[in-house]
């Protein structure tokens, strides 16, 4: 449960609104459900009162909307900005994505975000409320039936293995500021990483083989800002939509790791929004576990402008047959 | 089972003749392997061509049904297959299927009547198939005037056929245009909308507008302020296709698929449709 | 009406799928269902939705057309079609039964899509009235009764016995090979089932759900709507809800060079994608916005324009639980003034 209440942010929205520090919101708009909030962007305060959302449904990470919103808005936008979403703010500043000075951050602290899928899968299909208590989820359907489900029991992979509850970025906090946390966040990786080459390809064969090619993990991630994308570009050689062998599919998502390696501040989205359930963050942790061994521990995003060990040369960078030598090792 | 008919599945074609139109312009005459026309079509249909491994294109028949010994296709440098298809010498084999979409109504409402053509650019291509076609049943219509306009001189596509054959037709007018003055072009000189005001056509005419989307724009308001009605003006459209029989989805416009209910339409329908072309 | 008692639907199973592959609802391995085909031991999953619509059934994801061999200028066409071979699908609900009937209203009309035709003759439907529809559930909606599911065969199940009952030629043949599995029965379980599972339908929160200001003839007034600019806004143009619906029917065609040759192949295209209309001198859908109306002018305009009034959607709900945005058909009903 969130600790922060819904009356907090919006009284908090509604009053930058009328004295004019922003012109729009960025929030959470309500859907037909508890659980189904869309990214909105609110222009009067009535809008806020009336369809703002702040429950354990509100995962979606608004920091790639300023890329496309500072430019079609007059003056400011307030953005809700989660610890972990403030990574991804940090990192599009630090490639020049959008205007700082457009983009007013509220940073809201985080106790963690609800999986629906995980609610559905332990109370069942047909819900009809859920209320958020002290003792957990409190589910209730269309079938005269109440389950309580603890938070912990259908907290998004991402929030289990939460890296940060501090906010790196933000122009005005409500609540408090948390810390980095060191979380157990890379063992799936070594799980993987232990198996053999063989077991390996058929865990990520069995993973990918369900991918359906809708795109969502590159429209969702913050570090896809390309303005054209190269699997969008019929001249690149690369460009698809499906798979005409089973090999093209794991290339589309080996290769989207390679193009956000050391960009990727490990954020999940695009795990969250994955219809085929592809644990894609794995592939990047991989990448960011190999950075931290080979050049040092490097979070993207933690500070604006950091030079990523991926994009900068120094006299001690390992050589690339100290790596393979170290994955002889290994 | 390899009976069935499948209109996805295209046959060979060889490219017999290729001419130089344009700067970026050229016209491909196709044949199949032994020769013959591919298919049959009507006056304003458009054909799938393909390279296999490059891609694959609709592409209006440019030439008149009444050839009966080949089919021509006059095709602006613009994208992956135009291009690879400019590069291409005689002998070419590529792939064709078709006919596909809605002809110009040339045997039913364009029978007796006179006849205005107005084409901007490489729009003349799907109306040489008309013009021709027109030509060639001559006593089945009235008077024929053709107004063409291109950037320059250089531009003009079939400058020697208009030249040497249309031109020379008794009861056929053209009235070229180029955009701009230049050296060793004594004819008129300004855009086609301003042109077809300029001549200030009878509205008894049916008319006939193939062009870029802002010249069809223009031409038509133009029209409309000479007095002609839009259920005289009748166009062609060119959308992204993939199918050509209206499944993939891609051309379709309100309830309609710009490759089986057009590419033909009547301005007057297009009022039916969304502003989404 | 024939039934079985659930002890023996594996032997069931089997028995059907002596004579053509039967595929089955079960696990993905990642918490959701597929369509499997049926082996010895591949558990039935109860599942509501599979993730992918039955639609991969009769007009796959990507499917090969032709090949061709290029030899300097000379172009060799294969055919490579081959005819499907007789199947059976298990466990397709109402909703994604309706889907087939307005795909075959795309596929189906002339010129016939022989690579559908093919399968859609081959395919035998086995359906599965819905126990436990969900919140996002609603097919009646689009005048669908999740009770009473069609296809070849339709099937009931209760918490012990299986109900079948067969509406077609195919379903009487396939009832037929699996007599010694089965009982005649009257149908007094099933028309409760039905009575309950219809007053659920009723108590769902979309139940207020109305086509009545969508349609044919509504372009000109819906089309201009102002709601689409602030329906589509955080659309992120990805493909999840194109590729998930049991519906959507727009495809691609691309050629794929395999190095020995080229194959063309045909795959699933999303009118949310950016580059669908694109061509060469512009892009008739420029934004988001207009490709966003596009998805859902079609469904609920455009296509019960040609087809007597049938809308494209059957209400799975499939949208509702898979699009990153949370942005959905319901939503956009409701802000276009389809509630009652």
């Amino acid at each position: 449960m969130q600790k922060i209440t819904r009356d907090v942010l919006v009284s908090k929205a509604v009053s930058l609104l009328e004295n004019g520090t922003v012109n729009a919101v960025l929030g959470w708009g309500k859907g037909e459900f508890v659980y189904d909030v869309t990214p909105t962007m609110f222009e009067t305060a009535d809008e806020i009162r009336e369809n703002f959302v702040w429950n354990d449904f509100c995962g979606a990470n608004f920091s790639k909307y300023l890329v496309s919103k500072t430019k079609k808005i007059e003056g400011k936008i307030l953005v809700f900005l989660k610890p972990c979403d403030t990574y991804s703010f940090n990192q599009l500043l630090t490639e020049h994505r959008f205007d700082r000075e457009k983009v007013y951050v509220v940073g809201v602290p985080c106790e963690g975000m609800a999986d629906i899928s995980k609610v559905k899968a332990l109370a069942g299909e047909g819900i009809a409320n859920i209320d958020f208590t002290d003792a957990g989820l409190v589910v209730t359907n269309f079938y005269d039936e109440t389950k309580t489900i603890a938070y912990a029991d259908v907290m998004a992979e991402r929030c289990v293995n939460c890296k940060s509850k501090k906010h790196v970025a933000f122009d005005e906090l409500l609540g408090e500021t948390g810390e980095v946390i060191s979380s157990a966040r890379f063992d799936e990786v070594a799980k993987i990483e232990a198996m053999t080459p063989d077991e390996r390809f058929a865990f990520w064969q069995g993973e990918l083989s369900r991918c359906i090619r809708c795109n969502a993990c590159r429209d969702v991630c913050p570090a896809c800002t390309c303005e054209k994308c190269v699997f969008d570009n019929p001249n690149s050689g690369a460009e698809n939509k499906a798979p005409a062998t089973t090999f093209e599919e794991q290339m589309f998502h080996i290769i989207r790791a390679f193009h956000v390696a050391g960009r990727c501040t490990d954020c999940g989205e695009c795990s969250r929004v994955c219809p085929q359930n592809i644990p894609l963050h794995l592939l990047n942790r991989k990448f960011i576990r190999d950075i931290d061994n080979f050049y040092g521990e490097y979070q993207a995003g933690a500070e604006v402008g950091s030079r990523a060990p991926l994009v900068d040369y120094t006299l001690d960078d390992l050589e690339a047959a100290d790596v393979f030598e170290r994955r002889e090792e290994e | 089972m390899n009976t069935r008919e499948e209109t996805l599945i295209p046959v060979v074609g060889v490219i017999t003749d290729v001419r130089i139109d344009t700067p970026d312009v050229k016209t491909f005459r196709v044949v199949t392997p032994d020769g013959k026309k591919a298919f049959e079509h009507k006056p304003g249909q458009c054909a799938m061509l393909s390279i296999p491994g490059v891609g694959e294109a609709m592409f209006s028949i440019t030439s008149s049904p009444t050839n009966t010994e080949f089919m021509e296709f006059s095709i602006k440098k613009c994208g992956c297959v135009t291009d690879w298809l400019h590069q291409a010498e005689v002998g070419q084999q590529l792939t064709i299927r078709g006919p596909y979409g809605r002809p110009f109504p040339v045997d039913t409402e364009f029978r007796g009547k006179d006849l205005l053509f107005i084409a901007g650019g490489i729009g003349l291509a799907p109306l040489r198939s008309v013009i021709n076609y027109c030509r060639h049943y001559r006593d089945e219509y009235g008077k024929i005037d053709i107004v063409y306009g291109s950037r320059s001189m250089d531009d003009l596509v079939d400058y020697k056929e208009i030249v040497e054959e249309w031109t020379k037709d008794t009861n056929v007018d053209v009235h070229l245009t180029i955009d701009r003055e230049q050296e060793g072009w004594n004819g008129h000189v300004g855009f086609v909308p301003n042109y077809v005001k300029e001549l200030g056509f009878d509205t008894n005419k049916t008319a006939i507008i193939c062009g870029p989307p802002i010249m069809i724009k223009f031409t038509l308001q133009a029209m409309v302020e000479l007095g002609f009605n839009k259920e005289q003006v009748y166009t062609t459209m060119e959308l992204r296709m993939k199918c050509g029989v209206g499944k993939c989805g891609r051309c379709n416009i309100g309830s309609k698929y710009v490759c089986k209910d057009g590419p033909v339409f009547r301005c007057d329908e297009l009022d039916e449709l969304p502003d989404e072309y | 009406m024939r039934k079985c008692s659930l002890a023996v639907l594996d032997n069931l199973f089997a028995a059907i799928a002596k004579n053509a592959t039967l595929y089955i609802p079960a696990s993905d391995n990642a918490g959701g269902a597929k369509f499997t085909k049926w082996e010895e031991g591949t558990q039935y999953l109860d599942t509501l939705n599979t993730v992918k619509s039955p639609k991969d059934f009769f007009f796959p994801h990507t499917e090969d057309l032709m090949e061709f061999k290029v030899t300097g200028k000379n172009i060799e066409l294969f055919d490579i079609r081959e005819e499907s071979e007789d199947f059976v699908v298990f466990g397709v609900r109402a909703c994604d039964v309706k889907s087939f009937d307005i795909l075959d209203r795309v596929f189906l009309v002339d010129p016939v899509d022989s690579y559908y035709a093919s399968r859609r003759e081959h395919g035998v439907i086995i359906s599965l009235a819905c126990t436990r529809p969900a919140e996002t559930c609603f097919c009646t909606t689009f005048g669908i009764d999740a009770s009473s599911p069609m296809g070849d065969i339709s099937a009931w199940k209760t918490e012990d016995e299986l109900f079948l009952q067969a509406n077609t030629e195919k379903g009487e043949a396939i009832l037929k090979s699996v007599e010694a599995l089965t009982e005649d029965c009257t149908d007094e379980k099933v028309e409760e089932q039905k009575d309950r599972i219809r007053k659920i339908m009723g108590k769902l929160p979309l139940a207020n759900l109305t086509t009545e200001n969508f349609g044919g003839g509504k372009t000109k007034e819906l089309f201009d709507s102002e709601k689409w600019a602030e329906l589509s806004e955080a659309c992120l143009g990805c493909g999840t809800c194109t590729f998930v619906c049991p519906t959507c029917q727009c495809y691609d065609i691309k050629d794929f060079n395999t190095g020995k040759g080229v194959i063309r192949y045909r795959c699933w295209d999303s009118c949310m994608f950016s580059e669908f209309t694109r061509m060469a001198h512009g892009n008739s859908r420029l934004t988001q916005l207009e490709r966003f109306r596009q998805r859902f002018m079609h469904k609920l305009v455009y296509y019960p324009e040609n087809n007597d009034g049938l809308f494209s959607c059957v209400g799975c709900g499939r949208c509702l639980a898979k699009c990153p945005i949370s942005m959905n058909i319901v939503k956009v009903m409701k802000s276009l003034g389809g509630e009652k």
